[in-house]
């Protein structure tokens, strides 16, 4: 038994995104590896839910948790990951606000399994069979779990400690949160791990982004040939830089494509997607309704656009659920 | 209880609640003189006093619709009137994008409102009341709470 | 008397100790709400220490009893649930002040305008006042120790233009012991009513009442004249302006001038050949030139477009020989520039004449025998184009007049508002050019809109004068046939109840008064707003004419809207009056709502540099930053922040976050 602190990783509702970013650490997997014993990590090694069940309370040191909780396994495991653990950290969008799987929230069970296994053009279910949570034939049985209606973030089912955020997070971002929580010096319970600033402060354009912006028309990226220099918002593509809190490199800008708000807002924010709509709104040139129909016209999509990664973690977390004639 | 009864409601007893915003120089004015010159009308509504109605975050909607509003008001100085000159621009640009949102996440149109009331239109924000009680009574609650979820009967095929 | 309850920090866990009184405000209160239920309700809410019910809070026993609860019970927030604030606000934040804690450490719940007089169910009343209670309690212990901000003010002033709305304040400031900048974009001072030849309703010659005053201004030593100005810059903030003004060059050293015009005589020009500005065209002047022969200051001035040395550099300059004692003439002047530091400023620009070539209908432009008003004041006038004498274009006396009224005036294509001086300079002219002519006159009217002090009286005697009154707008101005040189006037005679036709020499258009054609750009310099016809907009159009939104700027004269000269000086007068308390109060305080950035949080982002109106938020070392005294506490840059980072005092989003939760909390 070694007297390395014990961590573990799980996934919930994820792409597998997360996983891959700690793989991505490259060489400096292995001084994590060096420096913590890793007991839990279903994408990676062989251990068991019945391994973690044994262990004491708060005998795992750090729980990583990536993912949105979407059904009832996940919420059992982080429940029971929150149990043995000393500290839960929200590692991604997804665990920290609802990532993409959030957006499934304008939508409840009953219309996601029915596109899914009914409407949808290459499935044949004529006798429109959807997945239930047990099966009994011949004496066996099989459970599946339970399909909430509501994608829930992590912090929404247990007390988190930290997050590490973004879709997913950069190498150096991982590498920085994990060597801060090993050093001893622990921010309060509750923090993000990156700076508490926007975007804007680290973007390489900034400079070029003018004093007094007015937008008249918002464009999407394939409508335009973005000039590489420029601020994105500025040639009046939707970048969520302003409302996004920074630390990531801004590696998409760099990549020419506007931020789309993966690490959340800053901790004085309360939805990220209202306050970037009041930004951006306030830059509209119009002062009549007409006129500002027409340029707000020009965002498609103001939900999946503001909350690409928020809407769980957002004011109303989900669009209104269907009401009972 | 209203004070103002529109024929053919549904009468289960619902009284919306509703948030209301006013800018302290028109619309707040105005709710003043409609009671010095005391005038009637549904108290369903909670006047929160700012200074300009470009001070409405959206947020602020938001977190009120959350919390079990039915319906927000704002009330803000006429266009060209803004006691700041422009505040109440923003508002409306603020308030057009907000609702159309608002909507794709469930929230019917008429629960979020913009209205224009100058310090002398006590008339204005009596009918703008009423008229607002007596739409949100007829749409229902908001019932926009999110569900507490449990599979205490799991569903089960047996073949 | 027992011992003051020890002043904590609060019950133990950091909440504020906090007192909750419920007014009754005698009946108007307490019969439709449940006072002591809304006492008692308050009783139980998170920090309230103290709650109490009075018949009357705003009275001196009300006002002292907070004061006492917080020496006793060690109130640290005060809620007083009654009227509306903007009452008693100021008048609880003074008595807490005076009993000891900070007055921002207050909030008033309106449960009078807005709840007990606007609604009739008791048991709503009173959930309704529990709610909005509840709100203010939680709000309230957000509340920061504030502090008004005081800002001197400096003496000085500026006032921008020389008309008689601007003379009548500069005057008064000087006389008052205040220096005062007088900026005059002409080459005089004495703007349109140095134009006029008589004013209505006393026919009082405009030039004698007028030039004394000139005079003063000239004279006193406590005014500094700048003619040929423009200000061009305004920084800063009340009580400290900085203003830059331009001066343009006249090419003439203005110490040096004596005002003797042997210049004018000596230019190599034998006669005018340029249309003179102030005679509107109707006569011609030659490149050097003096505005009108009492212009203050005294001095000629070069036209650089049509003066033969700056086209050509070959004049013989006999204007340089005949000033060879005064050595006033330089052709090498430029532009120069003074920047002054003023605390308030009064804008005074004036009007611009309707433009009658944007109604060609009436024949402006295409038959020489239409004039406008003002043109027709400078041929009356004796010192005009044509000595006093009223000849036309072609030399002819006309025998027969018509004066049109509201042209660009009370007309949806045009101008909405009423110009309110042309009824009574049309009549005035009307008198003017009978006196003169023996003519035929004819008033075209739609109303007669004779409201000031003799001007009734003014109309019935030029009526008595044989002037033909016909209530009727003229529709169309065409060529007499038969080519006699008359132009006909068809109007609808509608109290007669026919169309008439007829005939005159000359057509006088009572043309309406405009904002001048740079308001927009004027308004921006000084942070002020147009409104209503793009007239400069007063703070409050009954109870504060000549106060802008922008403190220290004030309104005086036809550019805040048309008016005649009683008024405009009657204006400029208040507006000097208001300076001069602004001045004598020696300080300004500002409520304490102003925004302000957390600089940690602020990422740069530049999204409310833009938004604010008075320029408040400007960027500095990559941040935003928020001048305070700027600053009018609106709250648009703290809604559009994307990051939280600007913040409101009073109006903190966890303050109105709280109010949202507590009005909407329980059930």
């Amino acid at each position: 038994m070694s007297d390395k602190p014990k961590v573990a990783f799980y996934w919930c509702a994820s792409c597998g995104g997360c996983e891959e970013a700690v793989v991505d650490l490259a060489e400096k997997i292995l001084d994590v590896a060096a420096a913590v014993e890793i007991v839990f990590w279903p994408v990676a090694m062989d251990f068991k839910r019945a391994d973690v069940e044994a262990m004491e309370d708060g005998e795992i040191f750090a729980a990583f948790i990536n993912g949105a909780v979407r059904t009832t396994e996940q919420e059992e495991m982080v429940r029971l990951l929150r149990a043995k653990s000393q500290a839960v950290v929200a590692f991604g969008s997804c665990a920290h606000l609802g990532g993409i799987p959030g957006l499934a929230n304008l939508w409840d069970r009953e219309t996601i399994f029915r596109t899914v296994y009914e409407d949808s053009p290459t499935t044949d279910n004529p006798d429109r069979i959807h997945p239930l949570q047990r099966y009994r034939d011949n004496g066996h049985e099989v459970e599946l779990p339970g399909f909430f209606d509501t994608v829930r973030s992590l912090d929404q089912v247990v007390e988190v400690d930290y997050v590490i955020p973004g879709c997913a997070p950069m190498p150096d971002v991982i590498s920085n949160a994990v060597a801060t929580l090993l050093s001893g010096d622990l921010p309060p319970a509750g923090t993000v791990l990156t700076p508490d600033v926007a975007l804007c402060e680290g973007c390489p354009r900034i400079d070029s982004k003018p004093e007094h912006l007015t937008i008249s028309e918002f464009k999407r990226p394939h409508e335009v040939l973005v000039d590489e220099e420029v601020c994105l918002l500025a040639q009046g593509l939707l970048c969520l830089g302003p409302a996004t809190r920074g630390g990531c490199g801004a590696v998409c800008i760099e990549g020419n494509m506007p931020c789309t708000g993966c690490f959340g807002p800053t901790s004085h924010v309360r939805d990220q997607g209202g306050k970037y709509l009041a930004a951006i709104t306030s830059l509209v040139d119009a002062d009549d309704p007409e006129t500002i129909e027409r340029i707000l016209a020009s965002i498609p999509d103001p939900v999946g656009t503001f909350y690409r990664y928020g809407l769980p973690g957002s004011l109303l977390h989900r669009k209104r659920m269907p009401v009972d004639a | 209880m209203s004070e103002t009864h529109d024929a053919g409601q549904q009468v289960d007893g619902f009284e919306p609640r509703i948030v209301a915003f006013f800018c302290n120089w028109c619309t707040y004015l105005a709710a003043d003189l409609a009671g010095t010159s005391r005038m009637k009308y549904a108290p369903n509504a909670r006047v929160i006093r700012v200074m300009c109605s470009g001070r409405v975050d959206p947020q602020f909607v938001m977190e009120a619709l959350a919390q079990g509003a039915d319906g927000v008001l704002i009330g803000g100085c006429h266009p060209g009137d803004c006691h700041y000159q422009s505040g109440n621009y923003k508002a409306l640009r603020r308030y057009h994008l907000l609702r159309r949102m608002l909507t794709d996440l469930g929230v019917e149109e008429k629960r979020i409102r913009l209205e224009w009331i100058s310090a002398a239109e006590a008339d204005k924000l009596r009918d703008v009341m009423n008229e607002m009680v007596a739409e949100i009574r007829a749409l229902g609650p908001a019932h926009l709470e999110v569900p507490d979820e449990s599979f205490e009967e799991l569903e089960e095929v047996t073949v | 008397m027992p011992e003051p309850a020890a002043r904590t920090s609060g019950n133990g866990n950091g909440t504020p100790r906090i007192g909750v009184y419920v007014c009754h405000c005698g009946t108007n209160i307490a019969s439709t709400i449940d006072v002591a239920a809304a006492q008692r309700a308050a009783e139980s809410l998170p920090g309230v220490v103290l709650s109490r019910e009075y018949k009357y809070m705003c009275s001196d026993p009300g006002q002292e009893m907070i004061k006492d609860d917080i020496r006793d019970h060690g109130l640290e927030r005060v809620v007083v649930a009654s009227c509306s604030p903007c009452l008693h606000e100021e008048t609880f934040r003074t008595a807490i002040a005076d009993g000891g804690i900070n007055p921002y450490f207050f909030q008033m719940v309106n449960i009078r305008e807005h709840d007990s007089w606007v609604h009739k169910d008791m048991a709503a009343a009173t959930a309704k006042a529990n709610d909005l209670i509840r709100a203010a309690v939680r709000r309230v212990r957000f509340h920061q120790p504030l502090e008004a901000r005081r800002v001197p003010i400096d003496p000085k002033v500026l006032v921008l233009g020389g008309g008689i709305a601007g003379i009548h304040a500069a005057l008064t400031l000087a006389n008052a012991g205040k220096q005062v900048y007088l900026v005059e974009r002409e080459p005089s001072i004495g703007g349109h009513m140095a134009m006029f030849d008589k004013t209505f309703p006393t026919l009082d010659c405009a030039a004698c009442i007028l030039t004394p005053k000139m005079t003063q201004v000239r004279n006193h030593p406590n005014i500094t004249i700048w003619t040929m100005s423009d200000v061009v810059e305004v920084d800063g903030f009340v009580g400290n302006y900085k203003v830059k003004v331009k001066h343009r060059p006249r090419y003439i050293l203005e110490e040096a001038c004596v005002g003797c015009l042997e210049c004018i005589d000596a230019c190599v020009f034998r006669r005018g050949k340029t249309p003179d500005e102030f005679n509107l065209g109707l006569s011609k002047r030659k490149p050097i030139y003096i505005p009108f022969p009492q212009a203050v200051p005294q001095v000629v001035l070069i036209d650089p477009d049509t003066c033969i040395e700056f086209r050509t550099g070959k004049c013989k300059k006999t204007c340089i020989e005949v000033c060879a004692d005064r050595n006033a003439i330089d052709f090498t002047q430029t532009e120069t520039f003074d920047e002054v530091e003023v605390g308030s400023i009064v804008v005074a620009t004036g009007f611009k004449a309707f433009d009658a070539g944007r109604l060609p209908q009436y024949g402006y432009g295409r038959y020489d025998g239409v004039y406008t008003a003002l043109e027709v004041e400078r041929l009356v006038n004796a010192s005009g184009p044509t000595e006093g004498k009223i000849v036309l274009r072609d030399g002819r006396e006309p025998e027969r007049i018509g004066i049109i009224h509201c042209i660009g005036s009370r007309d949806k294509n045009t101008n909405v508002y009423c110009s309110r001086v042309c009824c009574m300079y049309s009549l005035k002219l009307a008198h003017l050019l009978q006196e003169k002519t023996n003519a035929e006159i004819y008033e075209f009217y739609i109303d007669m809109r004779t409201a000031g002090k003799g001007f009734e009286e003014f109309m019935l005697r030029v009526k008595s004068e044989g002037v033909h009154m016909i209530r009727g707008k003229v529709s169309d101005v065409y060529p007499e046939a038969g080519g006699t040189g008359r132009v006909v006037l068809q109007a609808e005679d509608s109290l007669a109840g026919m169309v008439r036709k007829i005939p005159v020499d000359m057509v006088v258009l009572a043309t309406g008064l405009e904002p001048q054609p740079d308001a927009e750009d004027v308004r921006r310099i000084f942070n002020i707003t147009c409104a209503g016809g793009g007239f400069f907009m007063e703070r409050h159009p009954k109870l504060a004419p000549v106060s802008t939104f922008t403190d220290g700027v004030f309104l005086a004269g036809a550019c805040q809207a048309p008016k005649d000269i009683p008024d405009t000086v009657a204006q400029a007068g208040a507006a000097a009056a208001e300076a001069l308390a602004l001045i004598d109060h020696g300080y300004i305080e500002l409520e304490p709502n102003t925004a302000y950035v957390v600089a940690e949080e602020c990422s740069g982002c530049k999204t409310c540099l833009g938004l604010c109106p008075f320029s408040a938020i400007t960027r500095v070392d990559g941040k935003a930053q928020i001048n305070p005294v700027l600053c009018k506490g609106c709250g648009t840059c703290v809604a559009a922040c994307p990051s939280g980072a600007i913040k409101q005092n009073l109006f903190e989003d966890e303050e109105i976050y709280e109010e949202i939760m507590g009005v909407l909390a329980h059930v």
